[in-house]
């Protein structure tokens, strides 16, 4: 009844391919971004902010970029952690290079080396596919935690060979480091993360993004209808480690602070960010943000359930996450392999006919 | 011969015996994927959990103690000095058993018809799950694995190999765990038992067709159900013998499940549905690790056995997509 | 169906020409020096028994397959090496035996798709949609919205084309293939496994095509009427050698073609 396309008409194409189509979406995304910009900051904590909003953001960018390369163009990696770790180390160099640049073009920068070596790691995929891609991408996060943690020049020699974000202002606020407001770090990302979404929206809708899911499908057939195979899946690799060094960037610089490798960009991290895309949905940029928002936020309210709530010792709490996730991922891939933003399209589907069965 | 001659040897028999760990890993992969087509990146855990198990057992520990303690506020510990190891061993395979018949109907039953990513990320979430069932019910702390092996330098094979370097020089002999000598026969007997019972043995037929083709398995009356609960079973076995082996050399802890990961190039080198061909990419992995890192290891800075395993594997995919034993893809449109 | 009228429609120079191919596997030799040419215009059936050869002749063709021997001319120029998505961007379009659609995309992105060799906005407009990508868009959308009335798929527009049935997806691959709005057309078995209704709408659709938009086709089909009535000249191909090539009465009348497909003992 409320939720309908009927009388919904469109005269134009443009009207036609836009991003909302349904009128009642426009609304509520609209609102939901209202409410993100202007209210949220208002009531933000620091506990909210360390704990939920950010680690949101950072990993729903680092899940948008998955999405991108894994979800659209068909080329399994499991190598997010090792390029979160190019973008942290670009950022932590032009920080120290740089220390008047502008935080976002920091960041931006970052997301840009880190594309250009996520072109390099991407060569293999046009000799390699599927399965034994996921094993040649391993190479890449193996190597690059090793080369962070073992050649000086990217700490900086320093002992204890983690590395520090300094201090830089945003508009003459602390941005990163100890004195930051939450409201304005939360900003901060929420821009990022808005703006980029925005932005793999539209490639995704285009050109590069139907040759992308081309490639995905039918490689072989996109390659004799006309897709560039190299374009296309060296596109795909750079856009997607664009998106993922920008992840890694903020997350260094002002989710975390500091970094050091095995811990913050290991391979947990990199099967992290493949549950967030699968569980949101492979392929969808709702999915993406749905993955995100379900894997930062369960171990939370697990968290405070358990050990809060119940009192259970925190090593107890931490296995049943564990056991937890595990099973939920089994259930998931069980149930509904297309993930939440397939449950979400089909309780759409309902919704435009309720309250009509049929 | 030279020292240096005798010291490179060394490594290379070092990296033989490390080698066929990883095989042993290895194999277990070879065997699921054979007859299911999922790559079990759980086998790992399974090592894992295989050997908590037997330990618990063996030490007469409460399964779910932690738990118990924390939501009841009891103070549950042993329930006595523990069973002797081949109860223990008996018992911990009927456990592996009853995981792998759960298993099948709870997970896979379901699963039958997914594409393959999913399949492989289904494994990562039992191999989490079974992490985290693992430590609930046996503790995460480090434990000490004891069936009895031996262990330590094989003061045999020192007396012997001093003898074979320069007059003059410092050479003490060899040294090579007796313990990786151990598990090297183990998993020699375990890969021709498995390579006979596969070519000679009903069910081993079974399992080859069930590898080549489910459906025409399933038209001459093949349960697939049941062959799927034997392979995950024998899987659960050699699991269990992986565990013990690197228990024995690392102690039983979480970095045993990390061993999954070290699996995949061997696979890729030998091929993901060659029995031999786990043995010998195994082979090249472990020996090649060692060598890269003696030889060149310390120039860049160590620990490049972090990540040496997969670069190799990397450029065989570049030049030969199917490995060494694998069967080559043709595509057709 | 009646007998086609061959002077209604313009049949000009060799379009493609192909001149002893011979293309084998390993140890199999599935093409044995093969030599044709397709002519601007015209309507070309390749036929024969199954296991003949002629979709493998068509891979070629497509760029997929490069022969152990023989050349491939194209509109007078010999092809040097060339991947299939050059071939593509030279002017040839096909479809697939087994349906190659792509299943995770719409009926209007796969169409979209087929015209993906004359979309060039650069990745910046693209990211910014407003502005030349999305003109550009428009511009192709019209196209498409052409094909789509053409084959008169309006409806299943949006469906993702997994959901589609068999007679459809058949249809919207050949959308596909139109979209290009190429100068070769290569058809893979186009009717295979419909009914009499969807065979002559096929039909229909290739011969509108042909004639409206001037394209030449070259067809492997099993139905013979569907070839005699259809083709303006035929090729024969059994155990990848060529049997026979001319005008269908020219082939049905052939005693070697005869042979291959009613019986008489295969060496």
């Amino acid at each position: 009844m409320f939720y309908r396309e009927a009388g919904d008409f469109k005269s134009s194409y443009s009207a036609d391919q836009q991003t909302f189509p349904i009128r009642l979406d426009r609304q509520v995304v609209w609102g939901i971004l209202a409410i993100a910009f202007f209210v949220v900051p208002f009531f933000i904590n620091d506990y909210w902010e360390k704990s939920v909003l950010l680690p949101f953001l950072v990993w729903a960018m680092a899940a948008l970029g998955l999405n991108i390369l894994t979800g659209y163009c068909g080329q399994v990696s499991l190598g997010s952690g090792g390029f979160m770790a190019v973008g942290a180390y670009a950022c932590y160099k032009l920080m120290v290079a740089f220390p008047w640049m502008n935080m976002f073009v920091v960041i931006i920068l970052s997301g840009i080396i880190t594309a250009m070596v996520g072109v390099i790691f991407g060569l293999p995929s046009l000799r390699i596919k599927g399965f034994y891609l996921a094993v040649a991408t391993l190479a890449s996060q193996f190597f690059l935690v090793w080369l962070f943690n073992k050649v000086p020049w990217f700490y900086n020699n320093s002992a204890s060979g983690m590395i520090v974000a300094p201090e830089r202002t945003l508009f003459g606020m602390p941005l990163t480091g100890a004195e930051s407001p939450s409201w304005l770090t939360y900003l901060f990302c929420l821009t990022l993360v808005v703006v980029f979404a925005f932005i793999a929206h539209n490639l995704i809708r285009g050109r590069i993004g139907r040759s992308w899911m081309a490639i995905r499908d039918m490689d072989i057939a996109a390659e004799i209808i006309g897709v560039h195979p190299l374009k296309a899946k060296l596109s795909a690799f750079a856009i997607s480690s664009f998106y993922i060094g920008m992840s890694g960037a903020m997350m260094f610089a002002i989710y975390l602070g500091t970094a050091e490798p095995t811990e913050a960009f290991g391979i947990s991290k990199s099967f992290l960010v493949l549950f967030m895309i699968i569980i949101g949905g492979l392929g969808s940029i709702l999915g993406s943000f749905l993955g995100a928002a379900f894997l930062t936020l369960m171990p939370v309210l697990l968290k405070n359930v358990m050990v809060n709530g119940l009192g259970w010792p925190a090593d107890l709490a931490a296995h049943i996450e564990l056991l937890l996730i595990g099973a939920l991922i089994m259930l998931f891939l069980i149930l509904e392999p297309h993930g939440l933003a397939q449950l979400w399209r089909v309780t759409k589907e309902k919704l435009r006919l309720w309250p009509f069965p049929h | 011969m030279s020292p240096a001659l005798l010291n490179v040897l060394e490594v290379i028999l070092n990296g033989l015996m490390a080698g066929i760990m990883y095989s042993l890993v290895a194999l277990g992969f070879v065997l699921i994927y054979k007859a299911s087509g999922i790559f079990n990146y759980a086998q790992g855990v399974m090592a894992l959990f295989a050997a908590l198990t037997l330990v618990g057992f063996q030490t007469g520990q409460i399964p779910f103690a932690h738990v118990i303690n924390a939501a009841f506020g009891t103070h549950l510990d042993n329930w006595g000095p523990g069973l002797p190891t081949l109860l223990a061993i008996i018992l911990t395979m009927g456990v592996m058993v009853l995981f792998a018949y759960l298993l099948e109907r709870f997970v896979l039953r379901h699963m039958v018809n997914q594409a393959p990513i999913i399949l492989f990320m289904t494994t990562i979430g039992l191999a989490y799950f079974m992490e985290g069932f693992g430590d609930l019910m046996w503790g995460a702390d480090v434990k000490t694995m004891d069936v009895g092996l031996p262990s330590g330098g094989s003061v045999w094979l020192e007396n012997l190999t001093v003898g074979w370097a320069a007059e003059g020089s410092n050479y003490r002999g060899m040294y090579i765990d007796v313990l990786d000598l151990c598990a090297a026969g183990v998993s020699i007997v375990l890969v021709i038992t498995l390579t006979l019972f596969s070519q000679y043995t009903k069910t081993g037929r079974a399992l080859r067709a069930v590898a080549d083709d489910h459906q025409a398995a399933l038209t001459v009356g093949i349960s697939l159900r049941t062959i799927w609960i034997i392979v995950w079973s024998i899987a659960g076995f050699v699991a269990l013998v992986a565990g013990i082996m690197w228990g024995a050399k690392s102690g039983v802890q979480f970095s045993l499940s990390l061993i999954a990961l070290k699996a995949l190039p061997v696979l890729i080198l030998g091929g993901f549905t060659s029995i031999p061909g786990a043995i010998v990419g195994g082979l090249i992995i472990g020996v090649g690790e060692k060598l890269f890192e003696y030889f060149i290891g310390g120039m860049i800075g160590g620990a490049t056995e972090n990540w040496f395993a997969y670069v190799l594997a990397l450029f065989f995919l570049m030049f030969r997509p199917q490995g060494l034993f694998g069967d080559r893809i043709i595509e057709r449109v | 169906m009646t007998e086609l009228n061959q002077d209604g429609r313009k049949i000009g120079d060799t379009l493609l020409e192909v001149k002893n191919i011979t293309l084998s596997f390993g140890g199999v030799k599935a093409l044995t020096d093969i030599s044709f040419d397709i002519k601007e215009g015209e309507i070309r059936a390749l036929i024969g028994p199954n296991g003949a050869g002629k979709s493998s002749m068509l891979n070629v063709i497509s760029g997929f397959y490069h022969p152990q021997q023989g050349e491939v001319w194209f509109r007078g120029q010999k092809r040097g090496s060339m991947r299939p998505y050059e071939v593509a961007r030279q002017g040839v379009a096909r479809t697939f035996q087994n349906i190659a659609l792509f299943k995770g995309m719409s009926t209007l992105d796969n169409l979209m798709t087929g015209r993906i060799t004359q979309m060039n906005t650069n990745i910046f407009w693209q990211a910014l949609w407003k502005g030349p990508a999305e003109r550009e868009e428009i511009a192709h959308r019209e196209r498409v919205e052409h094909i789509i009335d053409f084959l008169g798929i309006q409806a299943i527009r949006k469906t993702p084309v997994g959901r589609l049935p068999y007679g459809l997806q058949k249809r919207v691959e050949l959308g596909r293939a139109l979209a290009a709005e190429s100068k070769l057309l290569l058809l893979d078995e186009p009717m295979a496994g419909m009914n009499l209704e969807e065979k002559e709408d096929m039909c229909r659709f290739i011969l509108d095509v042909n004639d409206e938009f001037g394209t030449t086709v070259a067809l492997i089909e099993h139905d013979m009427g569907v070839v005699m009535d259809l083709s303006d000249r035929v090729v024969v191909l059994d155990y990848g050698r060529k049997l026979a090539d001319g005008t269908p009465d020219e082939v049905r009348n052939d005693p070697a073609v005869i042979k291959a497909y009613l019986g008489g003992a295969h060496a």
